[in-house]
């Protein structure tokens, strides 16, 4: 037996990491480079592109049109309201999921994902069948804008949730333990402590969420409908492409489209920020013990 | 005054952590709860700060019965192993925090805490967030944060046990000397003799949820109350139904009635003091401490026959007369306590 096989590269080469079987760099890059150019990058030129292929005069026209501006507004201000409310009750429920013994708990975190998994016109019809004109809870919300704000809440909650749920079940109890016995009250413990720590989660959770809700289409669909106080963003787009302005349809996509790239990025600032302050860098706390061995100080 | 526990029992589920535990801390003294793991010692000081509710017994601190007090109400700083550092913010707010509590005013706060800061040297670290400090230095600004209140005790939970050797070792020097300068009643947990004999001036020690015996580090060495304190504080070699240090075995050449025969097995060297690991002809494995000239003088060598000979053993049973090793020991049957010099018999 020889210590390093033939068809072993020598270990040298294999400092950063093993690699995918079968790729050099060069091809595999380029592949993921097509691919993702193909699905990705092509398609948001296209839109770009045809947003802007009578100019940028006509381009801002099409966005401040009376109907375009309207479901815009409409759209954000919905979502604001449904990070707001799912921001509040995702939270809560990561926390009776993390913290809380209750019969039933492993349903209903199962269940969570149940709208990742729902395609969202089913769940437009289920919320049309449940709070529609033939509710059996007496509740008709069909075709209004509260109808939106509940389509979207039942789409965003397991972002929130999800986001959530990971920074509380990491979080060092005895944080908690050590702010009481400084003579902290649970409210003051809450909110000094604990939430600080699920911030990070709870605003890469409500950022995916908004960005999610501003480009909600199918569940909105059947419930809210596209009456003219009820045509949100996405479906003004529709209506758009229907009535052969595509021109105006991707001028207003490409407004969503910069919109989720911002909140993209901040999602991931937020994370790097929140990297920062939790674990630091190894090495540095390595350098630094070893400094205190080495100085004697205590 | 100082803290009393009488009575204490605290069941996990089936684990029974604390059974009629009943301690006394003198005021101003500085206590180790020793035993290991899954002894209650943890328990023990949870319960005291109130970070643990006893299923039944009474807590005392300073002469007040604590036992339905909130953590907050019991004036009790605690230091835990893994530091729970408040890792959102910089050292100094760390150290603030329970006086921000206590709605200090600032200048008064940034007093007080520089004051700490200065006390643990870290003062020019205030800004700096807890994964910018190396593990002692976190443990050195966590002590801080829980004397920042003034607690009436201080309870440290295994403090220096996520540390490297080296810093523990500086850590409890320093932990003794702060003890020395402030007096505050100080009760600390730990699994390691060396570090409770080095550091405390009294020790409780525990095993299976209850007290085995407490007293001064000389007292538990010398006197032990059973086999369990014997051989947790100090090692110790079990000859029938005999134990005895290994400093108290004398290795000699040549055989007499009271010398046991055994055979070398490995002589390791610690600097000056070195190990020499025998086997007895009925198989028993023990171990002689010696010194460097100790062993110069006699030329052991590994595989020669050695003859052994206590100097001062102990037995807690009173050696039945029914166990054939104790009827072949050298060391005669003394009923229980100190078996003093076989010599004697």
């Amino acid at each position: 037996m020889e210590a390093h096989p033939a068809n072993l590269p020598a270990p040298s080469q294999h400092r950063a990491g093993i690699r995918l079987p079968g790729l050099g760099v060069g091809f595999g890059g380029g592949m993921v480079m097509l691919y993702l150019s193909l699905i990705v990058l092509l398609p948001l030129a296209a839109v770009a592109s045809e947003a802007f292929s009578l100019g940028l005069g006509h381009f801002w026209e099409q966005v401040t049109s009376p109907l375009a501006k309207k479901s815009l507004e409409l759209t954000v201000i919905c979502s604001l309201i449904v990070v707001v409310v799912n921001g509040f009750f995702g939270t809560i429920l990561a926390w009776l999921l993390v913290r809380d013994k209750f019969p039933g708990k492993s349903i209903i975190n199962a269940v969570i994902d149940l709208p990742f998994a729902l395609p969202t016109i089913v769940a437009s019809l289920i919320l049309l069948t449940l709070y529609g004109a033939d509710s059996p809870l007496g509740i008709d919300l069909a075709f209004t804008r509260t109808a939106i704000v509940v389509a979207l809440c039942f789409v965003t909650l397991p972002f929130v949730v999800r986001a959530v749920q990971p920074l509380l079940l990491e979080m060092d109890r005895e944080m908690e333990a050590a702010a009481a016995s400084l003579g902290a009250g649970n409210f003051t413990i809450f909110r000094r402590i604990i939430f600080p720590n699920l911030l990070p989660g709870l605003a890469a959770g409500v950022a995916l969420a908004f960005a999610r809700a501003l480009g909600e289409f199918g569940s909105v669909l059947l419930f809210a409908g596209g009456n003219p106080d009820t045509t949100v963003s996405s479906v003004f787009i529709r209506n758009q492409v229907e009535s052969g302005n595509e021109v105006g349809a991707a001028a207003v996509s490409v407004v969503l489209l910069v919109a989720s790239l911002l909140l993209l990025a901040s999602v991931s600032l937020i994370q790097r920020w929140a990297i920062r302050h939790d674990r630091g860098s190894t090495d540095f706390i390595v350098t630094v013990e070893n400094k205190d061995v080495s100085g004697g100080g205590i | 005054m100082g803290i009393s526990v009488e009575g204490a029992n605290k069941s996990f589920g089936d684990f029974q952590a604390l059974s009629d535990v009943s301690i006394e801390v003198p005021d101003g003294s500085l206590t180790a709860l020793l035993g290991p793991s899954g002894s209650g010692k943890s328990t023990l000081l949870r319960a005291i700060a109130g970070l643990e509710d006893l299923d039944s017994g009474q807590v005392t601190i300073n002469g007040d019965d604590a036992t339905r007090k909130p953590p907050q109400q019991r004036g009790v700083g605690f230091v835990f192993q893994h530091y729970a550092a408040f890792k959102h913010m910089t050292v100094y707010d760390n150290v603030a925090f329970g006086l921000k509590i206590r709605k200090w005013k600032k200048p008064e706060t940034s007093n007080r805490v520089h004051e700490l800061l200065q006390l643990v040297q870290l003062d020019g670290l205030a800004g700096r967030f807890p994964s910018q400090l190396s593990g002692g230095q976190r443990q050195r600004m966590a002590l801080a944060r829980a004397l920042a209140v003034e607690p009436q005790v201080l309870l440290l939970d295994e403090p220096f046990g996520a540390l490297d050797a080296k810093v523990r070792k500086d850590l409890r020097t320093w932990l003794r000397r702060l003890h020395e300068e402030m007096h505050v009643t100080t009760i600390f947990v730990t699994h390691d003799q060396e570090e409770a004999m080095d550091v405390a001036g009294q020790l409780v020690v525990m095993n299976e949820g209850r007290v085995e015996q407490s007293g001064t580090a000389d007292d538990l060495y010398e006197h032990p109350a059973n086999e369990f304190v014997m051989s947790f504080v100090g090692e110790v070699n079990q000859l029938g139904d005999h134990f005895v240090r290994p400093h108290d075995m004398e290795v000699v050449l040549d055989p007499d009635d009271r010398t046991q025969e055994g055979m070398v097995q490995r002589i390791v060297t610690l600097g000056f003091e070195v190990r020499v690991e025998l086997v007895l002809s009925d198989g028993t494995e023990v171990w002689a401490q010696l010194t460097r000239n100790e062993l110069q003088r006699l030329e052991l060598r590994e595989g020669q026959i050695a003859y052994l000979r206590p100097i001062q053993a102990k037995s807690f049973n009173g050696g039945s007369p029914s166990n054939p090793q104790g009827a072949s020991t050298p060391l005669g049957t003394q009923d229980g306590g100190d078996a003093g010099l076989p010599a004697a018999v």
